[in-house]
């Protein structure tokens, strides 16, 4: 390979700084994510340790509602949004045949916004009076008229976390449409690429709108608008359409670069090609789409007329149609292949059931006379922890597994990822499992404290919540190892993997790569 | 390097239609605003009454038909009144106007300025619900201990669909906004 | 130690039974309760349906990828197969899936149109309002209405070590004062909030409606047998959000009557009881039930919050101090803390009460009998 010859990397911290490698930022939103993910999930051990029996034991119910916005916060901006840049960053210019992502620069910018703007969010934690208290969807009036001083602070930082987005999709779009290998054409992209064009695509299109919903907020709290005040003309309401505007594109945010990670791992171990290659791009383009007619299930309870809760649920389960396309065709790629375990593919085997099982909750709540009773019960919690949980985030695993030996160039410890796997998989659904229970018998979500009958299935799910916390620091020595050293990888690293960074790059993959385009077959 | 030169050139017109589209949806969550609002004319969304006195038209009773309309009055947080309809319903013909007092009374030490926030529900009725004469399209000043009767003249209008024969009209008293904000901003100075 | 061992091996051996017997958790509610009216009972069906169905899809692709796993591995020398793609198929699993969501929506749609359908033939309206963090429920028609806090049994006992206290006494789900409704009569509810927006949710008659400032909903039911239901403020209204229970007694059209009536004449005593004076010991007792409006933020004991800006009320400047502060701060409200809200709506003789319990209890002792003229003359 010529690259190797000038592969000459900046050294220090200036090398990470200032870095426009593709690789290099990659790299940085993978630890960044990381770092997030047990602060995130410190304030989780915190919220399980509360609620592990029935009182007060040991916090107050108001640092138990900081810690439960908190968490969602930081899971949703720190951790999922953020590793799946990482993601896109080290693998939209190779599997493309790309040398780098078209703005480098911007694409520093990007990543550098993230620690500030986290370091405002978490900063309000040690501010005098309460942090941000009213959870992750800060309804009106909670969050203006009665939210503490820390709101601004906070408004502040989701801006900076919405900049750093914006400017992460646009790179993306402009990599992909602008910087593909002579002979990519869209439709030979693998689908990792695809749904991340358009996830970008809609982060382009809600984020701004999530900019301007806490800006009305900024104005309400501080500037005598009355965006959301009834007794100004306003109507709460109103933040909760536009919020959820928002709010649900950005849901499939989280789930359609998984879906593209799934996408890749499963033909690989499968030893067979991606079935309904183009259906699964028609599905993912339906249901970005779908997913701006339907923001309104999650507040069925506010009092709609009776038109608008029919055409919200039928545009809803509407969705399952294309989801479902999706699992058919993971399935229908390993129906008859020539199947082997590693731990990527244990992951994927278990993203695709247990997301599943997150999927037909959601087809349950769509259902509007339904989810009357399960609104705001710990019914929901279950779902959204198992399509962000095991859906999400095992995807997550699953890819770091998979590309691991190809980013650092050795194999990670087989037996030590099949450990990490299989205590993830037993705990964390210990830890979700029983909250469909929860909210089924009528625990509503958010509280601090429960009546008695509540507490066998909590304290299920806070020792499986302890257990699934501690395992992930395997999963951190395990990544750790791997960079360290280990048994080296081959270029191909699986036997099945396809793709130009399995098929046209060395591992690991050398700083610059495809500075000459490739050949694409 | 006139290939690196036309590529930048590329990439700079996708950059800068994608920072238009990000422009355009800045804006798109801002107008969602107004068109809520429409929206909520159209459909009742909201139950939120016009805000403004209805001209009196020529009267057009619908004999065949009552609508029955209940009153209440709500107090929104740090409004210390006392607030209530004077009758806690009525039968009325579509189409013909009817009066009722709602009564107010300040039981607190200090003067305190009110403005009222109507809503009509179910909301789809809101759009049939007009009132020539309301104490809510201006602000109220109540001095402490005082006492103010506050008449609403309002029309049921006879287009309201078969399904719906009760209303009920609400009135939620707020302190004035800007008493409020000016409370809120000093509990932030002092945290 | 040994009692996280005892749970942990307790947790292990729920797992274990969760697949072959129910019998562990016979006590704990596992599904959707099917509720005590006619709507409640369409809701669990189509939930009970949409479940099944959700099974046996489930049950079919699950299984299709565990008979992949085990036939189609490469250690059993399975060769991978050459085909990614299959029109018919794919028109299967499209269309199929679409009929099968259509038959839910066509009873799901009709059970929704008998929820919204505008009950105009109530025979009782309440109106519901939100506050943080209590009920008021308004019988508009009827003339009182009156606040519905969490049981002093249960607040006494949030903080208590040991979980034993917590029993025998519907922790968490009892309140002072009960909504009562009639049997079998239409009820209809009108839902409005004080500040911030609260949801009403009684689990039993699937009635779950958010309570907006400045807004109100509507909601109904038929109840047809007299009972006790429970339920909860199910959206987060701020600190207290998890201890703002919903208790409704439902009794027969009969009591009901005799219940309106006593509340009726209770609220002409209360307004009698603003023109006479009161003696110390029944200023107190009725104080302390007007308290457990206070004791959400000020705490039953009077020891307050102070790290979350509830400051103390037990030997603080305002309950020790000038009568006609404290009737100030109750009254108006404070000027610099937004948590504490104007109670001025309250009748003179609550006010009288509560204040007069905050200046003797928790060792305040100032002696003070604060009688309802005394407010009365406070709020010129």
């Amino acid at each position: 390979m010529s690259e190797d010859h000038h592969d000459h990397k900046p050294t220090g911290i200036g090398r990470w700084l200032f870095s426009t490698n593709h690789k290099d930022i990659g790299t940085m939103y993978l630890w960044f994510s990381f770092l997030m993910l047990f602060i995130g999930g410190g304030m989780a051990m915190i919220i399980r340790a509360e609620l592990y029996q029935p009182g007060m034991q040991l916090i107050e119910p108001d640092f138990f509602n900081q810690m439960t916005t908190l968490h969602g916060l930081i899971m949703v901006f720190g951790v999922i949004m953020p590793a799946f840049v990482g993601f896109a960053n080290w693998l939209v210019p190779m599997m493309i045949g790309a040398p780098d992502m078209a703005l480098p620069r911007m694409n520093n910018m990007s990543f550098w916004i993230l620690p500030f703007a986290f370091g405002t969010l978490i900063s309000t934690l040690f501010m005098e009076g309460s942090a941000p208290n009213f959870g992750w969807t800060f309804y009106a009036p909670l969050s203006t008229t009665y939210g503490p001083a820390s709101t601004d602070y906070f408004i502040f930082g989701v801006h900076l976390m919405g900049i750093s987005s914006i400017m992460g999709s646009i790179n993306v779009i402009v990599t992909i449409l602008n910087m593909r290998a002579p002979g990519m054409t869209l439709m030979k992209m693998p689908i990792f690429v695809w749904t991340w064009l358009i996830t970008a695509f809609l982060l382009i299109a809600v984020m701004p709108v999530l900019a301007g919903v806490v800006t009305m907020m900024l104005t309400d709290r501080n500037f005598g608008t009355s965006f959301f005040e009834a007794s100004g003309g306003g109507d709460p309401v109103m933040f909760q359409h536009v919020f959820w505007f928002f709010g649900h594109p950005e849901v499939y945010i989280m789930i359609l670069p998984s879906f593209g990670i799934i996408s890749q791992i499963i033909p690989t171990f499968s030893r067979k090609k991606l079935f309904g290659y183009s259906s699964m791009v028609y599905a993912t383009s339906s249901i970005a789409i779908l997913s701006f007619i339907v923001w309104a299930h999650h507040m069925y309870t506010v009092g709609m007329p009776l038109a608008g809760e029919l055409f919200f649920m039928l545009a809803t389960m509407l969705i399952a149609v294309p989801t479902g396309v999706k699992v058919f065709n993971w399935t229908a790629t390993m129906w008859r292949g020539s199947l082997t375990f590693e731990t990527p593919m244990m992951f994927a085997i278990a993203f695709i059931i247990l997301f599943t099982i997150g999927g037909f909750s959601g087809l349950m709540m769509s259902i509007t006379p339904v989810d009357f009773q399960y609104h705001d019960t710990y019914f929901i919690v279950a779902h959204f922890h198992y399509v962000l949980v095991t859906g999400a985030l095992f995807a997550i695993f699953a890819g770091a597994y998979y590309w691991l030996p190809k980013w650092t160039g050795n194999m990670y410890d087989e037996t030590l990822g099949k450990i990490h796997f299989w205590i993830s998989l037993v705990s964390v659904n210990v830890l979700f499992f029983p909250m469909h229970f929860l909210g089924l018998a009528g625990m509503p979500r958010r509280i601090p404290d429960y009546a008695l009958q509540f507490t066998d299935f909590n304290q299920m799910a806070s020792i499986g919540a302890f257990v699934f916390g501690g395992i992930q620091l395997l999963f951190l020595y395990i990544v750790i190892k791997c960079i360290r050293g280990g048994e080296k990888a081959t270029d191909r690293v699986w036997e099945g993997a396809e793709g130009l960074e399995f098929e046209q790059l060395p591992s690991p993959a050398p700083f610059h790569s495809f500075t000459e385009a490739p050949e694409v077959k | 390097m006139s290939d690196q030169n036309q590529q930048k050139d590329a990439n700079r017109k996708v950059v800068k239609k994608l920072l238009l589209a990000t422009v355009f949806m800045f804006g798109f969550g801002y107008a969602l605003v107004p068109l809520y609002d429409i929206f909520c004319d159209i459909t009742g969304l909201n139950g939120r009454t016009s805000d403004k006195a209805a001209e009196v038209k020529p009267v057009d009773i619908d004999m065949n038909r009552w609508i029955t309309v209940e009153f209440t009055g709500s107090l929104n947080d740090n409004m210390p009144w006392k607030f209530k309809p004077a009758v806690s319903k009525m039968k009325v013909r579509p189409g013909e106007p009817s009066r009722v007092n709602y009564i107010a009374k300040n039981v607190s030490s200090n003067s305190i300025v009110g403005n009222a926030v109507p809503s009509v529900s179910p909301g789809q009725a809101a759009k049939y619900f007009t009132k020539t004469e309301c104490f809510c399209f201006t602000q109220q000043e109540l001095k402490s201990g005082e006492e103010k009767e506050m008449p609403v003249v309002f029309i049921v209008d006879k287009n309201i669909p078969k399904r719906i024969n009760t209303v009920t009209l609400s009135y939620t008293f707020f302190n004035s906004p800007a008493a409020t904000k000016e409370k809120s901003k000093v509990s932030m100075a002092n945290k | 130690m040994g009692d996280g061992m005892s749970v942990l091996l307790r947790t292990v051996k729920a797992i274990s039974l969760m697949f072959v017997s129910t019998e562990l958790f016979a006590a704990a509610q596992m599904d959707l309760t099917p509720g005590v009216t006619a709507i409640s009972q369409e809701v669990y069906e189509l939930h009970t349906l949409i479940l099944w169905i959700c099974v046996i899809i489930g049950a079919g692709v699950f299984g299709m990828i565990f008979i992949s796993m085990f036939k189609h591995r490469k250690s059993k020398g399975a060769v991978a197969a050459n085909f990614h793609d299959n029109m018919t198929v794919e028109v299967l699993w499209t269309v199929i899936p679409f009929l099968i969501l259509i038959g839910m929506a066509i009873p799901a749609a009709k059970t929704l149109i008998r929820m919204e359908t505008p009950a105009d033939d109530a025979e009782v309206t309440i109106k519901i309002t939100g506050y943080q963090w209590k009920w008021n429920y308004d019988y508009m028609h009827e003339g009182f209405d009156f606040f519905s806090n969490l049981a002093k049994s249960s607040r006494d006992v949030i903080y208590a070590e040991n979980n034993k206290d917590r029993e025998g006494i519907n922790y968490l789900l009892d309140v002072d004062n009960r909504m009562v409704l009639p049997a079998g009569k239409k009820v209809r509810f009108l839902m409005t909030s004080n500040d911030v927006i609260h949801s009403w949710w009684i689990p039993a008659f699937a009635v779950k409606k958010d309570a907006i400032p400045g807004y109100i909903n509507e909601a109904w039911t038929i109840v047809p047998e007299p009972g006790v239901y429970r339920g909860q403020c199910a959206e987060l209204c701020g600190k207290d959000h998890g201890f703002m229970p919903i208790v409704v007694e439902v009794k027969s059209a009969e009591d009901y009557a005799a219940w309106v009536s006593e509340k009726k004449g209770a609220a002409m005593t209360a307004a009698a009881g603003d023109n006479k004076v009161w003696t110390k010991d029944e200023l107190m007792a009725k104080g302390e039930q007007v308290y457990a409006q206070c004791a959400s933020c000020h705490m039953a004991d009077g020891s307050g919050i102070p790290a979350a800006g509830f400051p103390a009320l037990k030997g603080s400047a305002i309950a020790t101090g000038p009568v006609a502060a404290h009737l100030d701060m109750v009254i108006n409200g404070s000027k610099v803390n937004p948590a504490m809200a104007a109670f001025g709506y309250m009748s003179d003789s609550d006010l009288a009460a509560v204040i007069t319990y905050e200046r003797n209890a928790f060792g305040n002792n100032t002696g003070d009998a604060v009688q309802p003229a005394d407010v009365k003359a406070a709020r010129q």
